[in-house]
């Protein structure tokens, strides 16, 4: 059963990620849970995210294309990277989701994912 | 002090509620039923004996309330006339003994002894446990054990279905499946504890887990069954573990080994009563999972306070725990207690013989291997190891405490 594992990042935590003065922790802090991961063998997929403010959103408002800077919702926690994991159970995904080093304010939000569909 | 004497009514809020739901629970059969009944009751002592005060009667008190709004649903017609009959009967029963001036008859121990029974799902016995002897919410067990909390309501009603439907006697078990059936209820309280440890430094400082419930289970089994062994032995063995609550973080809130300990910061009087819990058990002459893990624990304690752990003694309780229940926790502890009994590499022989399959995502594993293969001098293997133990966790301050001791 493949799950997403979807991190929520405040501002401050986004700036942390390349901020020359606190990347190093944050990076310290998120690659040892990458590894274990990845050494668990259930990676499917998965990417960081620019910070929203380099995002571009198209909206259809009623058959009205509209294309906007910025993400889709403005909340204050964003959308800042994923792993889609394929572990036995929903169990075991919040198992790994527990274990991702959050920064405070910060979440994790695991989904099933679809069957895929055919090819 | 106003916040102690206000816990104390939480807490005797609780223990009525348990002891209540216990009675009714065991002549009605119904335990979804009875907690419907007295959930609003509860509520009100929740919320209104903290500034009240106790009243005089506890299980009276809420029997009362609950019996008015039992009567107000019957008329209503909003509840299944069945188990409104037996609930009302046994509403009759406990106000019969209240009037008497008998004491109110305590019938957790059946309960605690249903929560666990074998046709229970084992993943439903403690969350079942915490919710009808203590009345905890499904909401704080599902995050406590990492549930989707719909999920963790629905194990909890099956759980009840399962109980009224197959009949399952409200007992306790005869002599013969006795001290099986009494270990699924040390399991489950202990399962409790270890949540609770788990997520105890959590970054919220009102996350405190489930410790303090756990060990409150303990107590009321050793006042329930006071001559098992195991069940002395487990609440020596939480009790150990509580006294160095207040020194397992520092200042900042990073993990402190025990040997590194500031043990003035130990609560003495937990280690003194968790001794003499041992003490009884270990005269009883029956030697137990519990009682071993207490005494390890013991061992420690005195270890760290004298500045000198007895190692070779610690190992040998962990061969006599992997003997009784080769679990992978055991496995692991011993070669830890190895490794600074008989050094570095006899610690990692006993844990490269574990398969590896069972302990790829098993964290202590990883923090023991990384510690062993360091003080052997192997910095690169060392390193691979903290590297997973610290991707494993789920904890800052100990992830802090293994970014710290990397090579």
């Amino acid at each position: 059963m493949q799950y997403t594992l979807m991190f929520y990042l405040d501002a401050d935590e986004f700036e942390a990620r390349t901020d020359p003065a606190r990347k190093e922790a944050f990076w310290a802090a998120f690659m040892p849970y990458a590894k274990a991961l990845f050494n668990a063998g259930i990676v499917v997929g998965s990417a960081g995210l620019a910070p929203p403010s380099k995002a571009t959103t198209i909206r259809h408002d009623h058959g009205q294309r509209q294309v906007q800077d910025g993400p889709f919702a403005l909340t204050k926690e964003q959308l800042g990277g994923f792993f889609i994991i394929d572990v036995p159970d929903l169990e075991t995904a919040l198992e790994w989701a527990a274990r991702y080093p959050a920064g405070p304010g910060g979440a994790v939000e695991v989904r099933p994912n679809l069957p895929a569909m055919v090819r | 002090m106003l916040d102690d004497a206000r816990a104390a009514a939480a807490r005797a809020a609780r223990e009525s509620y348990g002891r209540l739901l216990a009675f009714l629970s065991a002549r009605s059969r119904d335990v979804a039923a009875v907690e419907d009944a007295l959930a609003e009751a509860f509520r009100n002592a929740l919320d209104g004996w903290p500034e009240q005060g106790v009243p005089r009667e506890p299980e009276a008190w809420l029997l009362t309330a609950a019996r008015r709004r039992l009567s107000d649903q019957r008329r209503h017609e909003r509840v299944r006339d069945e188990a409104a009959s037996a609930l009302l009967l046994a509403a009759q029963a406990a106000q019969d003994c209240a009037a008497e001036g008998a004491a109110f008859p305590d019938d957790r121990l059946k309960l605690l002894f249903i929560c666990a029974h074998p046709a229970i799902d084992a993943g439903a016995r403690t969350p079942l446990m915490l919710q009808t002897v203590l009345g905890l919410d499904a909401a704080r067990i599902a995050s406590a054990f990492l549930v989707r909390p719909s999920t963790m309501g629905q194990r909890l009603s099956r759980a009840k279905a399962k109980i009224r439907d197959a009949r399952i006697p409200f007992q306790v078990p005869e002599a013969k499946e006795l001290p099986a059936r009494l270990d699924a209820v040390l399991e489950a309280i202990y399962a409790a504890y270890g949540r609770g440890w788990d997520d105890l430094a959590g970054l919220d400082p009102q996350v405190t887990g489930l410790t303090e419930e756990a060990i409150q289970l303990g107590r009321m089994l050793v006042q329930l069954a006071p001559h098992e062994p195991e069940v002395l032995g487990l609440l020596a063995l939480m009790l150990h573990c509580e006294a160095r609550y207040a020194a397992r973080r520092d200042a900042s809130g990073a993990y402190v080994p025990l040997m590194q300990q500031d043990t003035s910061r130990w609560s003495l009087s937990a280690i003194d009563e968790a001794e003499s819990l041992l003490r009884q058990a270990w005269a009883v002459g029956q030697v137990g999972r519990f009682q071993l893990e207490a005494a390890i624990q013991s061992a420690h304690a005195s270890g760290a306070r004298a500045g000198r752990t007895d190692w070779e003694s610690i190992a040998l309780l962990y061969e006599g725990l992997v003997t009784l229940s080769p679990s992978i926790g055991a496995l692991v502890g011993r070669a830890a207690a190895m490794g600074e009994a008989r050094g570095a590499q006899a610690g990692w022989h006993l844990l490269e013989a574990i398969p590896r399959a069972a302990v790829a995502n098993y964290q202590p594993y990883w923090a023991v291997a990384a510690h062993l293969l360091k003080a052997q001098g192997l910095v690169e293997q060392a390193r691979e190891a903290y590297e997973l133990a610290i991707g494993l966790c789920e904890e800052p301050g100990t992830r802090e405490f293994l970014r710290r001791q990397r090579p």
